[in-house]
């Protein structure tokens, strides 16, 4: 007899036009990690949302202990201890840490805060699992890595036992992922049941027991994960098999550079540190170059200063023989350059905005979406239903969907589709893939090198090792805003990348 | 009729409920400021609120599109803003300003053909609103001055100094501290007086209704056009709900910035060309030191239309018949001062009502969005 600590048993839930969760059942087990798999939009989110009691079940029934509860809404959850980080941390950025774990559940004594009994509970529970904290330092001063402890000793704090986490590892450094997976062994160690929503099938091998995956709305199946191989996995989630080694043809760049760098030197925002000092390189016709390093060694700034989001301190930017170091973002858009940005949210769309309006972004004030400055709705109708075919944008309403009601793998496909859509020369594409499923990925890189192969420049930013060996050619590692390393990916490894990318091997590059 | 139509379907049946329910909340607090100041006429003192202009017969109703005529293209100016995601709260320097710009042209432009007079001075009216608006728009897209700050400050600056001009040129009327008449430059009032008038036996008493009201109905059409069916509109908008993705896609936005705050600048000094014009006996000017009422009420009326021209026109009439159901409250034994409370209150509870309403819409949305993962 099994020890469930939840069961959610035959859960089916309706939404207009989508039934995102038909007939699923999951069972938790006291003290395991348990994956939840499954592509964007495959109804992960709704299902832990029903357990959360943000949605209500149009069918089947919740478990807890044995006994059938109703969650209706989150308090209830908490009630019966389920906790959830969410992917998008729920902080309150100008207070310290202390102050938002204990927040909601404050000790206080007539009427006036009484923080030391709190300060006491949260220390000692941040010892016991290991969670490094500062409690004093202020949420918007402090690592993602940290919001994310902030996060979880809420969850302890409060004293939940069965823990949810939502793709917790998206934010995250490749140092980070992996001091999450040993807290979250440690907290199953000490008796939570963890359930873990992810689309990458390494970390599951890493921290899970057992692995439910999840497609279309539909339950696959559960599986035992030591006995189940990543190839398994991936193809229960996709329904298909999926190439983890992309079919690439060697790379046969012309000797002209289509984006070049010339020592550029950039700030970190007005009178900031230098976040970017003294680079150089080029990009070659019908190359893939990747930027490679850990989050916050320049990258941003360095592709702000290529796209013209910010103007370097010094130095210069060439796009072939011409210098665009003073020209605005749209002179180099018109010029052929291309951006995915990193931040899908803050640059990448209007969130407000239909899916068609933010498919002409870039080119809405071009024949044929405009005439006499009035837009014309019908071609820019069917340019978004054109990308939408193209690039397998998918989203309940067609073209006149509001954005932001997209799951975030499709909003991430559309900014490529329109980005990729304008047949640029450069296409600079900074973690094109974060917070993809296997699938999309593998999709996107496709894409990349098909552009590639037809004659494209692509600078690639990326923070994965995976990403950045599979597909790139040529690889440039940046740490603290220099270039350190500059290697063809064929004579490349993780290792030793990864000693580049920590700073551990100096000097200039080769 | 397909315009408006296809304007208040765009958002659907709930955001008029809303807009109702916002009213009802605002009419209920009135009721009750109503009771506790006279509660024997409290039932009747609410229906004659409740039925606003119609009190009047005709003339009552002209007199509600007289009044709404400035509160329509106030509104448009803060609503425009909004949509450009600027709080543009110096509607009432803009409209002042605008005001005078009116009067002294009318007073010193009689070279101009009478029949074009008007326009003449309205056109100067909009280009003064638009100086006023331009400048926290300068100070915004320049130096990155938060643009309530700037346009509160120009509020001030703008009243004071129309009083200074006001003092020292021709249009004043220093007998009662106040412009002078500048009926040679009424607006015309294109046979809208044959039509809101009440008769007094065989005297027709006429309301103050003039072109003015169509005229605000134009300019709505013309900025409803231009946000939804223009290159420009979807620059702006697109500033006013992501500037930084705006600024990826090689839009303008200190542009944008500077325009839009011209824009919403125009509007009010319209509004206050309209006004201060308005025929037979209209309005002058007075030297004192208060900021215009039309252009505060300028916020309610674009938060209760929802910032959408067509929204705003059915708001700047509705609070223009709450004002006039107030002015029909005399009859009653209530003290001006308490009816101005009560109609104020109104107002202000409507939009803050819808406010609200518009926070669990956006709650709504949230909790709607992760089911669609």
């Amino acid at each position: 007899m099994d020890d469930y600590v939840i069961e959610m048993l035959n859960i089916t839930k309706d939404f207009p036009g989508i039934r995102a969760n038909d007939d699923i059942t999951l069972r938790l087990r006291r003290g395991e990690i348990h994956a939840l798999l499954g592509e964007n939009g495959a109804g992960k989110s709704t299902l832990m949302s029903v357990l959360f009691g943000l949605y209500r079940p149009d069918g089947g029934s919740i478990l807890k202990d044995g006994k059938p509860v109703t969650v209706s809404n989150p308090n209830d959850a908490n009630a019966l201890g389920i906790g959830m980080v969410h992917q998008h941390f729920k902080l309150v950025h100008n207070f310290t840490v202390l102050e938002n774990i204990v927040l909601g559940m404050e000790t206080t004594r007539g009427g006036a805060l009484r923080m030391d009994k709190a300060r006491g509970q949260v220390v000692e529970l941040s010892k016991k699992y290991g969670l490094s904290i500062d409690p004093d330092a202020k949420i918007s001063d402090v690592t993602v890595g940290m919001q994310q402890r902030v996060e979880i000793l809420k969850m302890l704090y409060r004293e939940n036992d069965v823990l949810i986490f939502d793709e917790p590892t998206a934010v995250l450094t490749p140092q980070e992922i992996g001091e999450l997976m040993k807290i979250m062994r440690g907290l199953a160690n000490e008796g939570k049941s963890i359930l873990f929503i992810t689309h990458k099938l390494n970390e599951i091998k890493q921290a899970a027991q057992r692995c439910t995956v999840l497609r279309k709305g539909q339950c696959v199946g559960t599986v035992d994960v030591a006995d189940t191989s990543v190839e398994q996995m991936s193809e229960m989630m996709v329904g298909r098999k999926v190439e983890f080694v992309l079919d690439k043809q060697p790379a046969r760049p012309s000797e002209r550079a289509a984006l070049r760098a010339d020592r550029l030197c950039v700030r970190a925002g007005r009178g900031g540190k230098l976040a970017v000092k003294d680079v150089s390189f080029s990009v070659r016709k019908g190359e893939i170059v990747c930027v490679a390093g850990i989050d916050g060694n320049g990258q941003r700034e360095l592709v702000y200063a290529l796209t013209g989001l910010i103007q370097p301190e010094s130095g210069r930017v060439f796009l072939g023989e011409r210098d665009v170091t003073k020209a605005s973002v749209r002179e180099r858009n018109k010029s052929g350059v291309a951006h995915i940005p990193e931040d899908r949210h803050l640059h990448g769309l209007v969130l407000d905005y239909s899916l068609a309006e933010n498919l002409i972004l870039k080119g809405y004030y071009r024949h044929p979406f405009q005439k006499f400055g009035f837009l014309r709705f019908n071609p820019i109708r069917w340019h978004a239903e054109r990308l939408m075919n193209d690039f397998d944008v998918r989203s309940g309403q067609g073209a006149h969907t509001t954005t932001r009601s997209m799951s975030g793998g499709n909003q991430q496909k559309a900014i490529i589709a329109r980005e990729m859509g304008e047949d640029p020369d450069v296409l600079i594409a900074v973690q094109p893939t974060r917070g993809l499923d296997v699938g999309a990925i593998e999709y996107i890189h496709k894409r990349i090198i098909a552009a590639r192969d037809g004659g494209k420049a692509v600078l690639l930013v990326s923070l994965e090792l995976d990403e950045v060996l599979n597909v790139s050619d040529r690889i440039l590692v940046i740490y603290e805003g220099e270039i350190v390393a500059d290697m063809l990916a064929a004579q490349a490894d993780a290792q030793t990348l990864g000693l580049y990318m920590a700073g551990s091997r100096g000097g200039k590059a080769v | 009729m397909r315009l408006i139509r296809r304007a208040l379907s765009a958002r659907g049946f709930a955001s008029a409920l809303s807009s109702v329910t916002a009213i009802m909340v605002g009419l209920l607090v009135g009721f009750i400021i109503l009771l506790v100041s006279n509660p024997r006429q409290a039932v009747a003192g609410l229906s004659i609120i409740a039925s606003g202009g119609f009190t009047g017969g005709m003339k009552g109703v002209g007199q509600v599109l007289y009044y709404a005529t400035p509160l329509i293209l106030t509104g448009l100016s803060v609503g425009f803003a909004f949509r450009t995601g600027l709080f543009n709260i110096g509607a009432p320097g803009q409209l002042i300003v605008g005001a005078f710009a009116g009067i002294w042209t009318a007073t010193n432009c009689q070279w101009v053909p009478q029949p074009m007079l008007w326009l003449f001075c309205l056109v100067a009216a909009m280009l003064a609103g638009a100086l006023w608006g331009a400048i926290p728009g300068l100070f915004k897209a320049l130096l990155n001055v938060h643009e309530v700050i700037a346009c509160i400050m120009c509020n001030y600056i703008g009243m004071y100094l129309v009083n200074y001009l006001i003092k020292n040129t021709n249009a004043y009327d220093s007998l009662k501290n106040q412009t002078v008449d500048v009926t040679k430059a009424a607006i015309p009032r294109w046979g809208l007086d044959n039509i809101f008038y009440s008769l007094k036996g065989r005297y027709h008493d006429v309301s103050s209704v003039n072109g003015g009201i169509l005229i605000a109905l134009v300019l709505a059409a013309i900025i409803y056009v231009i946000l939804n069916k223009t290159v420009f509109g979807y620059e702006l908008k697109a500033c006013g709900f992501n500037r930084n993705a705006s600024r990826y896609a090689g839009i303008k936005e200190k542009r944008g910035v500077m325009l839009s705050l011209i824009i919403a600048g125009a509007l009010s000094g319209v509004a206050g060309g309209l006004m201060y014009l308005a025929p037979a006996g209209g309005l002058h000017i007075n030297v004192v030191e208060v900021l215009s009422t039309q252009g505060f009420n300028g916020i309610p009326v674009a938060l209760l239309g929802m910032s959408n021209p067509i929204g705003i026109i059915f708001a700047g009439i509705f609070v223009a018949y709450i004002g006039q159901g107030g002015y029909y409250l005399q009859r009653m034994e209530y003290m001006p001062e308490v009816i101005d409370i009560i109609i104020a209150a109104i107002i202000y509870f409507s939009a803050f009502a819808l406010l609200m309403r518009q926070g669990f819409d956006s709650l709504a949305r949230r909790l709607g969005k992760d089911g669609q993962r």
